[in-house]
């Protein structure tokens, strides 16, 4: 029974995640929406996350890649396409997120508040 | 008949149970070959794709069928990126204190992320709508599907291009932010989430739940702010 109810509570958000995209006709999909209710659920009621759903959260995050396999196999159904500018697609794919990567990275170093991070968290 | 069309011949039920377990061990296998080698390359989703991709080829197996059991392990995306809310609960205290550095980051990711992707493809001489398909890539999957339709990109390929960007930002964080020397869990997780999103994070999540907190609020605010940004930006990057 220990993990039935975190499941329950992911996928009752999720779903309610849904309804709101439905309602709202926006781009942002279901569990993004699901995921900023349960946070601001938790956070509106001050009160802490189960530590049963807690485990179950972070159990299913440290399997993250693997949920990305199945649609990432779907390159094989894309190959054509890709090879045909690869040139501009390759270099595009190395550089963009690695400007992207240092600069998000940069200025939270730079401006983050490092101190107070630091003393507690590492 | 051949062995190349056994799971065919045996029953068409065996289809989506070998596709499950083709999927988990190709994973397994990627991750003990990431724990021998050390070396960010070895990354275990595109050693998972690569397997499955030449084992379909090799069974004679489409997409379509392989996703009949696939599509099992696809469906946990959604209750996985809900979980993100989680860490974010916890490092809510650091959210506040740092709010602003958080947002100006964010939205220079964001910004830079959409410009740089678009403007690289178009001066390779890249044809505008493999450009417009660029442009979402550092979104999680499902947005920039829809953030390409909406700005006349081909849906499908930003897909593509939104796994093998993360995929590259998985590889790619450890060596950059530690030449960098950027240790903070905060900003490494913000980093990865903007610009490669699940995948790109899924690297920096298990090392500190600081890196999941601000990951998770990272996938989530870049693929609001793009959104509602691409729209309004892509017709001016057009006209240049």
């Amino acid at each position: 029974m220990a993990m039935i109810k975190p499941i329950f509570i992911l996928v009752l958000f999720q779903l309610a995640g849904e309804a709101l995209r439905a309602i709202t006709h926006t781009k942002v999909p279901g569990p993004v929406f699901g995921m900023i209710l349960l946070a601001a659920f938790y956070i509106l009621r001050r009160r802490e996350p189960s530590p049963a759903l807690e485990h179950a959260a972070d159990g299913l995050l440290s399997w993250l890649g693997l949920l990305f396999v199945p649609a990432g196999v779907g390159i094989v159904a894309n190959i054509a396409l890709i090879r045909s500018a690869w040139l501009p697609i390759s270099v595009a794919l190395v550089a963009s997120p690695f400007i992207t990567l240092m600069t998000t990275a940069w200025i939270m170093h730079r401006f983050g508040n490092r101190s107070s991070i630091r003393r507690e968290d590492l | 008949m051949s062995w190349m069309t056994l799971p065919h011949t045996l029953s068409p039920g065996i289809i989506p149970l070998f596709a499950i377990v083709l999927t988990l061990g190709s994973y397994l296998l990627g991750v003990e070959i990431e724990k021998r080698l050390h070396n960010p390359l070895a990354n275990p989703v595109l050693i998972a794709i690569v397997v499955i991709g030449i084992t379909l080829r090799l069974l004679h197996l489409s997409y379509q069928d392989y996703f009949t059991g696939a599509q099992f392990i696809h469906f946990l995306l959604g209750p996985a990126t809900v979980a993100l809310a989680i860490p974010m609960v916890r490092a809510l205290e650091h959210m506040r204190r740092g709010f602003w550095p958080l947002m100006s980051a964010l939205l220079a990711g964001s910004l830079i992320g959409l410009i740089s992707g678009y403007a690289i493809v178009r001066l390779l001489g890249g044809g505008q709508a493999v450009a417009l398909s660029m442009a979402p890539k550092s979104l999680t999957t499902p947005i920039a599907i829809a953030v390409s339709a909406s700005i006349g990109g081909i849906p499908s390929l930003s897909a593509v291009l939104a796994i093998l960007g993360g995929i590259l930002v998985a590889i790619s964080i450890d060596p950059v932010l530690d030449w960098l020397k950027i240790s903070e869990p905060s900003a490494r997780g913000l980093a990865a989430g903007t610009a490669g999103s699940g995948i790109g994070a899924s690297r920096v999540i298990p090392q500190h739940t600081l890196s999941a907190a601000f990951a998770g609020v990272a996938i989530g605010a870049n693929g609001i702010l793009t959104a509602v940004l691409a729209p309004i930006l892509v017709p001016l990057l057009k006209h240049w």
